[in-house]
């Protein structure tokens, strides 16, 4: 057996690597620069060290999502012991003209120079992305040399697993997954449930629509993931692990297996883990396209192997899940938080955020919003702070009309709520959701029957079809929509709608059924007057 | 025979009854002779939870539960018959109803029909919501039985009765949402299939006259659900049930 990673000595030499050139250059390689163009950018850069003999004075880097989508591609220009300039919209041109120009006659190049003091990275805290545009995902070495992998050396070398599970309890931390349980209180379950095999299930099914937190956390930090999931199964018990991903997603499948190999071969997994008597394996599983999938009981199926249709709880996963062994299903960014938790302590944690919604959250910014990209505030951030300052406003002299949150499981919050604080339990008592963070703003000129319209089709075909309700409710719900919206509707489709959201809501089976009908309950609560607009014949009386 | 389980206090609607730790809220309303609606659930086969007709009240916190997997608790207050629960399994009713080709006047179980039965007792005397009229084919080619998939209402107790009690897993169901559909095998046809036993238990099962026998006309079709309660007990507990004495 190799000798397990020395992360101190990995430290080291990635200091010496780090000041090796006078300058480095980071370019993003996140999905979103990607198609951007990223991928030229960072070529015709390799290209131009090669091609001018520079390899002694400038290093490429290739790192996580630095944030400004947007504004793709993103390169920062980063001078031994100096200043750092960053760059938006690098094409391969651009890009050499940064590199020269920087290296050659040490000036900046103003023309595609990135504002670095406006609020979208002022107003930031970030935890969960730290090392977004820093480490290079697949170099073990680099998460290692900001800090990888001391967390769970200093779990397994110094805690004992209730210290582990306690520091999660001073934390406060709820599941980042949507529905905002305790995490703590999960893991204790799993911790006293008794039996030798326990699993642990990193939950990537991430599947609203726009978006991608969970993605760019799995493709950026893989090894985070890695590391929460390890702590995870130290402190429960379990010595088998599974991260369920979205086949959609293959840069993270692929990242994140070649992380699990690199760190099984430094024996931060598998046997004997840094030499203590801990072992864990972790596998990478890869859904079949059903957003259902993300439901805890439909994903341990799909796992199994089975169709990924959601069973009934209880018994809940952590007393009968994988193969009827206790399983914890912790959300991606859950999981990412971890380490982090165990390197600074629960209290440090429970510091940011509010009293009931501890920590950072991770928003995807999406929709009539000047930034565009992914940001973390402290939980209670204002709704009005992201959208007005860290997203820039709504763009075009428009007016801000509403945010979603949630996906097809949230609501819409209308701009007399905007200075709302964004958590748990403020969204909820607004009749929406925090859910894993996607936040899609609309403009004045969206009609809200079109956007409940959209999320129905969605669940709609995105029904597993087990229960009734779900699977021909939703089917209905939509068609009297669609009818409402083509201007075809009557006072008693309206009802109609309104009576089937109570039902479908009351009598699924899944979280997915019962939140279903929430895009429609919150327009009609905040916008109902544009439904009632909709109807211009008389009421027709049915038979 | 089975140990007596622990008896505890519980009331439908109002009035208190003996239920026993252990059993689900419907096995404790059918035992005391309370009437629970309900169409996926069958004695002898595994919950489903899935047509949610059986969904009722339990005072503490106001989310539904399905009454046939709902463990019976001490002092459980189960409300059945109240109007919101009237209406949305009238409702729930309804969308069956409105999702597939439910024709009475032509269907092989008229009058034997516990879809059919449900929407009497429920009360549902019209469908409010846009008939989907789905465009699905009938498989006859099975010599004994025929499958006709327009009066499907999915609740598996086909597929459940195969693998379970029979132990031949011929059925299954494909897609999701409004495609989910039930298939024989890798979906061929029923008759071209060679996992199937030709036991029959599927169509003694069958709720509605989705499953029946070649030949018969309409209204002629009678199922046999009890049979896999029969069945059940004798493979459980070792002992043959009273045809006449099962309820």
């Amino acid at each position: 057996m190799a000798a397990p990673i020395d992360l101190h000595e990995v430290m080291e030499r990635e200091r010496e690597e780090r000041f090796r050139t006078r300058w480095r250059v980071k370019a993003c390689s996140s999905t979103a620069c990607l198609s951007a163009g990223a991928g030229a950018t960072i070529k015709a850069v390799e290209d131009l060290v090669e091609r001018e003999d520079m390899a002694l004075e400038v290093q490429v880097i290739p790192t996580g999502c630095m944030g400004l989508c947007s504004a793709g591609p993103l390169v920062r220009m980063m001078r031994r012991g100096g200043d750092e300039s960053d760059y938006q919209k690098v094409t391969p041109e651009a890009a050499i003209e940064i590199v020269r120009s920087h290296v050659l006659d040490e000036q900046p190049v103003p023309e595609y120079e990135l504002d670095v003091t406006m609020p979208f990275f002022t107003s930031q805290e970030r935890v969960v992305l730290a090392n977004g545009g820093v480490i290079n995902p697949d170099r073990i070495e680099s998460y290692v040399a900001h800090g990888g992998y001391q967390a769970l050396e200093k779990a397994l070398t110094t805690m004992k697993p209730k210290q582990v599970i306690e520091q999660i309890r001073l934390s406060r931390i709820r599941g980042r997954g949507g529905a905002g349980y305790p995490v703590a209180s999960k893991w204790g379950l799993l911790a006293s449930a008794p039996g030798k095999t326990k699993y642990v299930v990193a939950n990537g099914d991430e599947g609203d629509p726009g978006a991608y937190m969970d993605r760019t956390i799995m493709e950026d930090d893989p090894h985070r993931v890695i590391e929460g999931i390890a702590i995870a199964a130290y402190a429960t018990g379990a010595s088998e692990a599974y991260i369920y991903v979205r086949a959609e997603y293959p840069r993270a499948i692929e990242r994140l297996d070649r992380a699990i190999r690199v760190a099984r071969r430094n024996r931060l997994l598998g046997r004997k883990i840094l030499d203590t008597n801990f072992n864990l394996s972790v596998e990478v599983r890869i859904g079949a396209g059903a957003f259902v999938c993300g439901e805890e009981t439909a994903l341990l199926a799909s796992i199994e192997g089975l169709r990924g249709t959601p069973r009934l709880r209880p018994p809940y996963p952590t007393e009968k899940g994988l193969w009827g062994a206790p399983t914890m299903i912790n959300n991606v960014e859950t999981l990412a938080n971890i380490a982090p938790i165990i390197d600074r302590g629960g209290e440090w944690f429970a510091s940011l955020g509010t009293e009931k919604s501890t920590g950072t959250k991770v928003f995807a910014l999406a929709g009539d919003i000047t930034n565009t990209g992914l940001i973390e505030v402290p939980m209670g951030t204002s709704l009005r702070e992201i959208v007005a300052d860290i997203g820039g406003g709504v763009p075009n002299g428009k007016e801000f009309k509403a945010a979603q949150t949630g996906g097809p499981s949230g609501g819409c919050i209308p701009a007399k709520f905007l200075d709302t604080s964004v958590d748990y339990d403020s969204l909820r008592e607004l009749g929406s959701i925090m859910g894993s963070g996607g936040l899609i703003v609309m403009d004045e000129d969206v009609k809200m029957p079109d956007v409940a319209k959209y999320f129905m089709e969605f669940s709609m075909d995105e029904s597993c079809g087990k229960c009734t309700p779900c699977r021909a409710g939703t089917v209905q719900m939509h068609s009297l929509l669609q009818r409402l919206t083509e201007g075809n509707g009557s006072k008693q489709d309206l009802r109609d709608l309104e009576h089937l959201c109570s039902v479908v809501r009351d009598t699924s089976l899944c979280g997915l059924g019962q939140a279903a009908p929430n895009p429609v309950i919150s327009t009609l609560q905040y916008f109902r007057s544009e439904y009632e607009a909709l109807i211009h014949e008389e009421e027709v009386v049915h038979a | 025979m089975r140990e007596r389980q622990p008896a505890v206090n519980v009331s439908f609607d109002g009035v208190e009854y003996e239920g026993l730790l252990g059993e689900s809220v419907l096995e404790c309303a059918r035992r005391n002779g309370v009437a629970i609606p309900s169409l996926c659930f069958l004695e002898g086969l595994t919950v489903w939870g899935g047509c949610r007709i059986c969904v009722v009240e339990v005072a503490e916190g106001h989310r539904l539960r399905p009454a046939c997997a709902t463990q019976v608790a001490a002092d459980m207050e189960i409300k059945i018959e109240t109007p919101r629960l009237r209406a949305y399994r009238k409702s729930v009713l309804e969308l069956l109803f409105a999702e597939g080709n439910h024709v009475c006047a032509v269907c092989v179980s008229n009058g034997n029909c516990e879809l059919q039965d449900m929407a009497v007792h429920c009360g549902m005397d019209h469908v409010r919501y846009d008939y989907q009229s789905p465009a699905r084919e009938v498989d006859a080619s099975h010599p004994k039985y025929v499958f006709d998939p327009n009066r499907c209402i999915l609740c598996t107790r086909c597929v459940r009765v195969c693998d379970e009690i029979e132990g031949a897993h011929v059925w299954d169901i494909r897609h999701r949402g409004q495609q989910a559909e039930l298939i024989t095998e890798m979906n061929k046809p029923w008759g071209e299939s060679l996992s199937c036993t030709w036991c029959g238990k599927c169509v003694a099962v069958c709720p509605t006259g989705s499953l029946a026998y070649q030949g018969s006309a309409i209204g002629e079709m009678e199922h046999d659900p009890v049979m896999i309660k029969r069945l059940a007990v004798a493979r459980n507990r070792g002992e043959w049930l009273d045809p006449k004495g099962v309820s």
